[in-house]
């Protein structure tokens, strides 16, 4: 079915009883061409596109719980294509480029709402780093704007500019930047799959691989074996427990992330403002709720969960840039697992063993991320080699020096 | 979450500053090494969903170097030594 107004009206005179279920419950067949393990929002893009952009075949999903129900429904909902180098750069704006047609490509309502993003700047140096991240955009074909104080506080008068440590000089804007449903990401893939046959297989959990002679046959799952000529993972966050069953070590280690949202509030902040210095980001909701963030915990987790010593610095980050959000109750608070990579950049590449391949490592940038990590995945499951835009997120970048480390922070996954 | 530092007793980890997996102790012969053994030591992680053996730095306190066992999926800590320990009872300083 099409989702349009039309059908709006019409199911508005009949009771909404035509609606039905966006997408199948389906049983696991014997074996697929493909296996997607993880059914998060680069799972189910991958899907996705593999059926709809490479290849008419069998392709199976397979969650552990529902859909959407891992990093996908957890995050602050940003998108952007703001990075430096050039590993990144193409890739996340080749991102945000499908992000701009995405609802009417998959027909459904994501909410992708470019309200503009603006990292604020503090010194002259911070300047100079943000002309040089600018240009580096608009080389890649991306959006940039160098903003001075007034234009900032044209737009966000009520914010702290002479804060003693970090007074706000101006800012780099990219106006294409801005926010998405991100629950609705997750559905929209997820039913654009489905209608085009892949089978979304729920809590069904990947317990282990079958390999012979270096070669998948397929997997092991609660619901029992599967066989598939090639398997994808994009399970990031649990990407070591699921590659550990193909017995590899990854260049990564899991951390918590994580966020917060204030009670509902009027119209403030109409678009995404980050004080990489303070340590702090915020946007608002379209229910008027603040939500921001920080930084990661900082220690090896599987917790959901964080501890309160980041909830008090990521709010003292708060009140230094806009001291009126004290005023605010706190409503929410959650965490997320992050694959924190060894340069902070993603992985997306074939393993050596044949028929297997991963695609992880997105530390807190996955959200963006999702649409060109699913077609990028898709493009290697399907041709077996790399899409243009994804060349350098390989597994060997490590052992060859060609790490792709935006922050310049060497092997220290919590540092990134 | 607190540690126990076996010397100093509960400390709040804030004290403290993280750097990761115990097993960076265990750091190859810069003379015999291989580039590949160098790698694995530097990137590759078992990062476990469970007790993970991790070093944490008590920078704030007595600047020494604590082993911290502590499970991943409770945050509950399980053990704690001092890693100057570690390393000897596994031959790493004369």
């Amino acid at each position: 079915m099409r989702y349009s107004g039309f059908r709006i009206l019409k199911e508005a005179l009949t009771g909404h009883k035509g609606w039905g279920h966006a997408w199948r419950d389906p049983e696991p067949q014997a074996s697929y061409d493909y296996i997607i393990i993880g059914g998060g929002g680069h799972g189910l893009a991958t899907a996705y596109y593999l059926a709809k952009e490479f290849k008419q075949a069998r392709i199976a999903v397979l969650e552990k719980g529902y859909l959407g129900g891992g990093n996908v429904g957890r995050n602050t909902t940003i998108i952007r294509s703001n990075y430096l180098l050039d590993g990144n750069e193409p890739f996340y704006e080749f991102s945000l480029k499908l992000w701009e047609g995405l609802e009417q490509d998959f027909n459904y309502n994501a909410m992708v709402s470019q309200r503009g993003i603006i990292n604020l700047i503090h010194t002259d140096a911070a300047r100079d780093a943000a002309t040089r991240r600018g240009n580096a955009m608009i080389l890649n074909g991306a959006d940039a704007e160098l903003l001075n104080r007034d234009q900032v506080r044209a737009m966000y008068p009520f914010l702290n500019f002479d804060n003693a440590r970090f007074p706000i000089k101006g800012a780099l804007m990219q106006r294409r930047g801005g926010t998405v449903r991100h629950d609705a990401v997750a559905w929209g893939y997820a039913r654009g799959a489905d209608g085009l046959g892949v089978d979304l297989i729920q809590n069904c959990e990947v317990t282990g691989m079958r390999i012979e002679n270096g070669k998948i046959l397929g997997v092991e799952t609660s619901r029992g074996f599967i066989g598939a000529k090639k398997v994808g993972v994009a399970v990031a966050g649990s990407s070591s427990k699921v590659m550990a069953h193909a017995g590899m070590r990854l260049p990564m280690e899991s951390h918590v992330l994580q966020a917060f949202v204030s009670e509902g509030l009027k119209p403030l902040i109409d678009g995404v403002m980050t004080f990489g210095a303070g340590h702090f980001y915020v946007s608002q909701s379209d229910k008027g709720g603040l939500v921001f963030g920080g930084d990661i915990d900082g220690y090896n987790s599987y917790a959901q969960r964080g501890n309160l010593p980041v909830v008090e610095d990521v709010i003292e980050g708060g009140m230094a840039l806009m001291p009126m959000i004290g005023r605010a109750r706190l409503l929410r608070t959650w965490g997320g697992i992050m694959d924190m990579s060894m340069d902070g950049s993603p992985i997306i590449d074939r393993t050596h063993i044949d028929g297997l391949y991963f695609n992880g490592g997105w530390c807190y940038g996955g959200f963006k991320a999702t649409p060109a990590s699913g077609w990028c995945f898709a493009h290697l499951l399907a041709k077996d080699e790399p899409h243009v835009t994804a060349k350098a997120y390989r597994f060997d970048r490590f052992l060859k020096g060609l790490m792709i480390d935006e922050k310049g922070q060497g092997a220290q996954p919590n540092l990134h | 979450m607190i540690i126990h530092h076996p010397i100093l007793g509960p400390r709040d980890a804030q004290e403290f500053v993280y750097l990761g997996d115990a097993s960076l102790i265990g750091r190859p012969d810069g003379l015999t090494a291989s580039i590949e053994d160098f790698h694995n030591y530097t990137y590759l992680r078992d990062n476990p969903a469970g007790a993970h053996r991790e070093l944490w730095y008590h920078e704030q306190g007595d600047r020494s170097w604590l082993v911290v066992t502590r499970n991943t999926v409770t945050h509950e800590i399980l053990q704690v030594e001092l890693a100057r320990d570690v390393a000897r009872a596994e031959g790493r300083s004369k």
